[in-house]
């Protein structure tokens, strides 16, 4: 057990740094850094920027095109981007789908769908939750009923994150539902242009909408978009849950919010300061847990329940740090101009830039320790698959 | 960055694994901890014939020059069995402050004698009115025939009723909570004016108040320039203690998670209840948290810059405060009326993990200085 910094580690950090400086547009950084609203086009044009540098997909092989980082190379990718104020790129295709494919997919599919995913050129969405079956996911009812080489698909997805910016859905939809709720299950790439998808925004309270209904009418998938078997679709589900490994938690989104944070910090309240430490250490845990848990360890280890425990702290921290950069905005946490943080707002800010954004992110990132199973259901996975309750 | 262990760190994990399931049964530890002493001169003759002792220190002086990654491994097993032995106040800090700031000539004459165990050390640096403050020093070295002569009180000092001799802290000059004119001192037990007050704390080891009268002292380090050195001693306490609570942590998660599966109400064991099993998840977060930022302290706590080790102790300090007790205070609670009885071990640890809470800066004290850093 040992601390070191591999000289290939620091030049690696300063080759990221010098790419974002680059290629990073300054209107894009101020929108991260101050929480507006991005558009597409600034989450695609970084996407297509750093994919052009064949970094867009750290987590594949090597042969697959994946740029052969050490997982501490592929953690400090990250940290930095956020530490730079990057946009997050779309997660589903290069995290989701491509290690699916890579997986499960057919030659042909993935000759059809990487390169798309590689470059940037194709954005994906994910269907996964539905009206009826949230945590409760395997319940879904989404109908894929086979004619000839289609399925024609029924339902609706819900919560789909980027459906609205996205070219294709990788969905999951039952193709049989005689047996148990896991079986029967079926994993479908659905093109989002074919006749019959409508896809409808659900605002947030919180004002910032980037989730959406999807709603699937008659839509007639080519048999040739399943991914492995039919009914075999949990499998997959599964396996993508174990090895969900590309995400950092939020450490780097963190880490870049609470620099803002002391940036802030005048001082003048030190039970303020203190809590802004507090929040500090804990991050500090959250950044040597996932170091120890995941970056730690090679690449094609499979991440077991700490995914869960990183997933539940992580989004903890995330909402503390959310509720701090209100709070330092005092008085400045009221004022709401809805289009402040959208595009081509030019007016001075009221209060501090970061201030309207600060309020719509604490509201917003309620949803963390909901989405992508809620830390509840994360907890129900710990006490059955480590604890033995 | 490699978090396995090598093949060294194994054996030795291996190792005082095997002492503590051997000689630690919670019955042993009871009637150990009852006794005069507190602690067992064979287990100390022991740990000294198995290279322990000398772990942290370097080779040339008797020890093994080993990281801190190595004395994790031996804290984190003195948590696992609540090991009473006085370790910590011989081996991580009296013998961290001589390794500190000794001369060559003191380092020879006290590490290799720690490390055989014919020696053992207590850091006294707390003082009443000084709480975590290290430098709120009034104990007083008054300079006297070519040496020094002290003359004060310090206050709950580790290991003291069995300590060969003390590192003292003692102002030299300035005022009493000024960081300059802290000097270092050792000094003998049976050194004339000194008389130790020892006691049992409430983890069941011991402790002692020491009131010095002109006693003389030899000077370690430099005369003035002592802050530092007990700055690192007491972060050296941090590192150690954070592993022995993470052990304690351990012992006290499985011995609370066995109960949830076969205490049985309402006909069916208690582990049934989601309630309980999310409290019980919860207490293996705070345990699997404590984990990594004990091996973070373990391995960064040889690093040069001075503020960046203070300020990677304090971050871990207080998340092992947290942790600790969450899962002390739950695995109580969890236990219902069996963990308030003091045949059960669970309160026992409970008491070590809160003692560890109280020493070396509290969640408070270690915030302040995180953010000051």
């Amino acid at each position: 057990m040992r601390i070191d910094i591999a000289d290939r580690d620091r030049a690696f950090r300063d080759e990221v740094r010098a790419f974002i400086r680059e290629r990073l547009p300054q209107d894009v950084r101020d929108k991260v850094r101050d929480g507006s609203l991005l558009t597409r086009d600034d989450v695609v044009d970084w996407m297509r920027a750093v994919s052009e540098r064949g970094w867009m997909c750290p987590n594949w092989p090597e042969t697959a095109g994946g740029p052969g980082w050490t997982p501490s190379q592929r953690f400090i990718f990250e940290e930095e981007s956020y530490l730079a104020c990057a946009p997050a790129p779309v997660p589903f295709g290069p995290q989701m789908v491509g290690p699916v494919l890579l997986a499960f997919g057919t030659e042909e599919q993935k000759a059809r769908h990487l390169p798309g995913i590689l470059s940037s050129g194709t954005i994906w969405c994910q269907g996964y939750s539905e009206p009826n079956s949230g945590s409760d996911l395997a319940s879904l009812g989404c109908r894929a009923v086979r004619d000839g080489d289609h399925y024609i698909v029924n339902g609706r997805k819900i919560w789909t994150t980027n459906a609205d910016w996205a070219d294709w859905c990788f969905a999951l939809v039952r193709t049989d539902n005689s047996g148990k709720k896991q079986d029967g299950i079926s994993v479908l790439l659905i093109d989002m242009s074919l006749p019959g998808v409508t896809v409808r925004p659900i605002e947030r309270f919180s004002r910032m909408s980037d989730f959406n209904e999807v709603i699937f009418e008659d839509v007639r998938v080519p048999v040739s978009e399943r991914v492995y078997d039919e009914g075999k679709g949990w499998t997959c589900a599964k396996y993508l849950l174990g090895h969900e490994r590309s995400g950092t938690a939020g450490v780097g989104l963190c880490r870049q919010r609470l620099d803002r944070l002391e940036e802030i910090d005048d001082g003048r309240d030190p039970e303020f300061s203190r809590r802004i430490a507090e929040t500090g250490a804990a991050l500090e845990d959250l950044r040597w847990s996932f170091l120890r848990m995941v970056a730690a360890k090679e690449a094609d280890d499979e991440i077991g329940p700490e995914a869960s425990l990183l997933k539940i702290r992580g989004t903890e921290i995330q909402q503390d740090v959310m509720e701090l950069l209100m709070e330092a905005q005092g008085y400045f946490a009221h004022p709401f101009i809805e289009r402040a943080l959208a595009q081509g707002w030019n007016e001075p800010p009221v209060g501090p830039s970061e201030a309207a954004g600060a309020t719509a992110f604490y509201f917003d990132w309620r949803k963390a320790s909901i989405y992508g199973g809620s830390n509840e259901i994360q907890r129900n996975i710990i006490a059955k698959a480590v604890l033995g309750l | 960055m490699d978090f396995d262990y090598s093949e060294d760190q194994q054996l030795l994990h291996e190792s005082v694994q095997r002492f503590v399931r051997e000689n630690y049964s919670f019955e042993a530890r009871r009637q150990l901890v009852a006794t005069e002493q507190g602690w067992s001169d064979a287990h100390w003759a022991q740990f000294a014939e198995l290279g322990w002792l000398g772990i942290p220190f370097p080779e040339e002086h008797g020890g093994l020059g080993m990281s801190g990654v190595e004395t994790m491994v031996v804290m984190e097993a003195i948590g696992n069995g609540l090991v009473a032995e006085p370790y910590l106040s011989t081996v991580v800090m009296g013998g961290g402050a001589v390794a500190a700031a000794g001369s060559d000539e003191q380092k020879a004459e006290i590490l290799p004698a720690v490390a055989e165990g014919k020696c053992k050390l207590a850091f006294a640096f707390a003082e009443r009115q000084a709480r975590y403050n290290l430098q709120d020093v009034e104990m007083r070295a008054e300079a006297a025939n070519g040496g020094y002569r002290l003359s004060g009180m310090k206050s709950v000092v580790f290991g003291a009723p069995t300590a060969d001799r003390f590192v003292v802290s003692a102002r030299t000059a300035g005022g009493s909570r000024d960081a300059d004119g802290i000097t270092l001192f050792l000094v003998d037990k049976e050194a004339a004016g000194l008389s130790v007050r020892g006691y049992p704390t409430a983890d069941g080891l011991r402790a002692g108040e020491l009131t010095l009268d002109g006693t003389p002292g030899d000077v370690l380090g430099e005369v003035d320039g002592g802050l530092p050195a007990v700055e690192e001693v007491v972060d050296r306490a941090i590192a150690a203690v954070s592993a022995e609570a993470v052990g304690l942590m351990g012992t006290l998660n499985d011995m609370t998670l066995e109960y949830l599966k076969t205490r049985e109400q309402f006909g069916q064991p208690i582990g049934r209840f989601q309630v309980l099993q999310h409290r019980m998840v919860d207490m293996f977060i705070a345990h699997e948290e404590a984990k990594s930022m004990a091996m973070m302290a373990a391995m960064r706590i040889d690093e040069e810059d001075a503020d960046a080790r203070k300020k990677a102790m304090s971050a871990a300090k207080v998340q092992i405060g947290k942790s600790a007790r969450f899962v002390g205070q739950q695995s109580i609670q969890l236990h219902g009326g069996i963990g308030m009885t003091d045949e059960y071990a669970a309160g026992h640890y409970f008491k070590r993990l809160t003692m560890i809470d109280r020493s070396f800066g509290d969640n408070d004290y270690h915030l302040r200085r995180y953010a000051a850093l």
